[in-house]
């Protein structure tokens, strides 16, 4: 008998078909591990649990009975609750106004619009009691309370909503080890109570432990779902990316020459970001930057552009020392940034595809009066727009109207026009389709063989090491290994990007 | 071992850096109001202070009215003309018999409440337009209430152009009306009872009631507030109608105050109680705030503005100094609550 089934279960966005016939199906006061490397769907099929996603195809059992979930207010009354990765509470109000935020109980009956703040203390004390969470007076305020404190809230809030089944998106991700102890204690006490508890997590020694079952997931298709106790972390690194190199790359040696830009000993401010990290890049070679979500990839190379503050670490261009504090800085010491959040950090929507491409290089286009010469502007669109084959109606177009790909291909040819030495791109190739992927590999091969370093972030092991020559795996901010792209497999890269994990 | 006891009781659980960072621009003004009462300490006489008192009730109740809307991280900016046009309606019903420019020449002795009502009354409705418009149609609340500041000031220039009043001041108020505003019961001013009795109802309000609660939720963290099935349209649009009924009643309580009215009337007043709100530790990034803070701001305010012309300072460096003060304790926010990357 399973509290919960999910059964072919499809979800699609433009262009991606995020979920495919997956299933799942969780038995009551067990501890059920969702597994599956970043982008296998997880996520997305939990968002569809609860409401926050609507499905295409499939049905969702609870309870055996059918059931529609459209929205969260739904889910929470079904009895199925979710601690995201980043909490949803309020900063300056107590513990116990968190918890029955929505439904305060009030002084005498329903209707009344007075909040009974003793019952409210009452209730949350027992709650708390319940479940062992003595250190937390139902009067803090949350804002006080530790990242481990404040999660322990949110799992009070959802038991508290007489939850059957929990959602947990990596909540180990930001713990201590004495944390993680404590709130896998947690976790054993609402298993006793009969809830079940579907957890998402990479830390395969906390899965080993902690879960009952394990469902794998790989490329939006679920593999399979084992009892914990038959598996070793061996087994399932091997389901999670044994997969064929469906994506082809383009062909092409690397000439690799002289060192180009060497960073050491980055250390970041925030104690829970990245520490230590070195790396050397040279001319004419294309060098990955591996590990899993949260390993600190995308905020060691934003520290290296200048965008983020680092406490400690040197950095050389050539071979001398250079300051950095800024992307002004980096842009005149060669580098480029492609950043990872397309939308949010890359395009300006509403400019148009020439106001796109000029933006990084602007005082180039200059006349000797200080005033921007159009024809200077438009002849260095035509140019990138031909080099790189963008598909556009015109340089006039908005950019918001391209295709993923081709505004990829708009935001290269914007720091291309800068004449970087160094690029370094962040997920390239994230959220497009198969064809433009590959003229994406082929520019960059292209560079390489220019001379220039090209540093790629990637989430996606085929592309990291069909493209890159060699792989700095990066693990809970720390690098953990540097690998031969020619001579490493998928296993040996993931076995890294959790060597420090958990 | 005493100090180190003494100073835990005053900080709790926080350090001095902390204390300070969070009090500095509370700390500041505090030394300036010392400063004044150095150059000049006749404005410690007890007469001097009751005026200041006298003068800052109004504008806490339309102070404690503005809270609502910046614990939501907005502002309304139509509250000043909200003044001008709940102080003309209610002076408008208001004049005594005998005085020769009466708006409503025919209009007989009607009971005092009856104004006041409606002018309040016509105020909240405008503040739940305003929250209607902010939730439904999302648009920012600074815009919103940007528009309702024009359409308000349009409407009562109109009403004040009517014949035979045709844009003279109001005046020749009743007694009992301006009792409201300047009377005295023995040695405590009438609206300072106001105020007082005010500034209760909102602190229980805002920390009593499922609906204060909320309004801390939604400005604290909507996606949370929503999340947890609270209805946010609702609640915007409950905290602009009492952001709108404090203001208005803060408008019926300056012309019973002052005697008169015009449509002018109350011009700028929102950005003064902006301005003591943030003085006073309501956050512009939304769900701090508290009633004792908002009224302390609108003290040392209302202090500064007045010392400043008491030990003779240049009006227009008045401004300067308000100014200077506002931007200052709005980057010390800022400072408390966006953390570097």
């Amino acid at each position: 008998m399973y509290v919960l089934e999910m059964n072919h279960v499809s979800k699609s966005f433009p262009g991606v078909k995020a979920l495919d016939d997956v299933t799942l199906k969780v038995k009551p006061g067990t501890v059920h591990a969702l597994m599956g490397e970043n982008g296998a769907g997880k996520s997305t099929l939990m968002k569809c649990l609860f409401g926050l996603y609507s499905m295409d195809e499939g049905e969702i059992r609870f309870n055996e009975e059918p059931v529609k979930i459209d929205n969260v207010k739904e889910a929470l009354s079904l009895g199925i609750s979710m601690i995201h990765q980043e909490l949803h509470l309020i900063p300056y109000r107590s513990v116990m106004e968190n918890i029955w935020l929505g439904r305060f109980p009030r002084r005498g009956g329903s209707k009344s619009p007075v909040v009974d703040h003793q019952a409210m203390f009452d209730k949350t004390d027992v709650l708390l009691k319940e479940l062992n969470l003595t250190s937390i007076s139902p009067t803090d305020l949350l804002r006080t309370l530790s990242v481990s404190k404040a999660q322990s809230v949110e799992i009070a809030k959802a038991v508290s909503y007489d939850a059957k089944i929990i959602i947990m998106d990596e909540p180990s991700s930001s713990l201590t080890e004495n944390e993680v102890e404590h709130l896998f204690a947690i976790i054993r006490s609402l298993r006793e109570r009969g809830v079940a508890i579907i957890y998402i997590s990479h830390k395969m020694e906390e899965i080993l432990k902690i879960s009952d079952e394990v469902t794998i997931m790989r490329d939006g298709h679920y593999v399979g779902t084992w009892a914990a106790s038959e598996l070793t972390t061996g087994m399932i690194i091997k389901k999670m990316v044994g997969r064929d190199l469906t994506h082809r790359f383009p062909a092409g040696e690397s000439h690799i020459s002289g060192e180009l830009l060497r960073v050491e000993n980055y250390t970041s401010p925030n104690p829970r970001s990245f520490k230590d990290v070195s790396l050397t890049l040279h001319k004419g070679e294309i060098l990955g930057i591996g590990g899993l979500v949260g390993a600190q990839r995308t905020e060691v190379m934003e520290a290296v552009f200048g965008l983020r503050l680092h406490s400690e670490g040197k950095l050389y261009v050539n071979g001398a020392e250079v300051s950095c504090n800024s992307a002004y800085d980096a842009k005149k010491l060669g580098m480029a940034l492609l950043t990872e959040e397309r939308r949010a950090t890359g395009i300006f929507p509403v400019l148009s595809v020439q106001e796109n491409l000029v933006i990084a290089n602007i005082r180039a286009y200059k006349n000797k009066s200080g005033l921007l010469n159009s024809a200077k502007m438009s002849a260095a669109t035509k140019k990138s727009i031909k080099d790189l084959d963008i598909k556009t109606p015109s340089a006039k177009t908005l950019i918001k109207s391209l295709s993923g790909g081709n505004q990829q291909k708009v935001l290269f040819a914007r720091w291309l026009l800068t004449v970087p030495d160094i690029l370094i791109l962040d997920e390239p190739t994230r959220g497009i389709d198969v064809g433009a992927k590959y003229e994406i590999y082929v520019i960059m091969r292209e560079l390489a063989a220019q001379g220039k370093g090209v540093i790629m972030i990637s989430s996606e092991m085929p592309e990291l090491l069909g493209m890159t020559d060699r792989v700095v795996v990066m693990s809970e901010g720390r690098v953990a290994g540097t690998v031969n792209s020619k001579e490493t497999d998928q296993e040996q890269v993931m076995e890294l990007a959790t060597k420090y994990v958990g | 071992m005493q100090i180190q006891a003494v100073g835990n009781f005053l900080l709790g659980k926080r350090s001095l850096k902390e204390f300070v960072m969070d009090k500095a621009i509370f700390l500041v003004l505090l030394l300036l109001v010392i400063v004044i009462a150095i150059i000049n300490p006749r404005i410690l006489r007890i007469q001097v202070l009751r005026d200041i008192l006298m003068m800052s009730s109004t504008k806490i109740i339309m102070a404690l009215g503005m809270m609502f809307v910046i614990l939501t991280g907005g502002v309304d900016l139509g509250g000043g003309r909200m003044v001008g046009m709940a102080a003309v309606i209610s002076a408008s019903m208001l004049q005594t018999a005998e005085y020769v420019r009466r708006f409503y020449p025919d209009l007989g002795q009607i009971p005092l409440i009856i104004p006041i009502l409606l002018a309040v009354i016509v105020g909240t409705l405008f503040g739940m337009v305003n929250g209607m418009v902010v939730a439904k149609f999302k648009v920012p609340a600074f815009i919103a209430t940007l528009s309702s500041m024009l359409i308000i000031y349009g409407i009562n220039s109109i009403y004040f152009n009517l014949p035979p009043n045709n844009s003279q001041p109001i005046g020749g108020l009743r007694a009992d009306f301006t009792f409201l505003g300047s009377g005295f019961i023995g040695f405590l001013p009438v609206i300072v009872v106001f105020a007082a009795v005010v500034s209760i109802i909102v602190w229980f309000v805002l920390n009593k009631t499922v609906f204060g609660k909320n309004v801390y939720a939604v400005g604290g963290n909507p996606e949370a507030a929503a999340v947890s099935g609270i209805n946010i349209t609702r609640t915007l649009v409950g905290l602009f109608g009492l952001c709108g009924f404090l203001i208005s009643l803060s408008g019926v309580l300056e012309a019973a105050r002052t005697g008169g009215a015009t449509n002018n009337y109350g011009n700028g007043y929102e950005l003064d109680a902006i301005a003591s709100c943030v003085v006073g530790g309501v956050s512009t990034t939304g769900g701090v705030g508290t009633v004792s803070g908002v009224i302390a701001g609108v003290i040392i305010f209302s202090f500064i503005n007045y010392g400043l012309t008491f030990v003779g300072v240049n009006p227009y460096w008045q401004n300067i100094i308000k100014g200077l003060i506002i931007v200052a304790a709005v980057s010390f926010d800022i400072r408390k609550y966006v953390q570097k990357k």
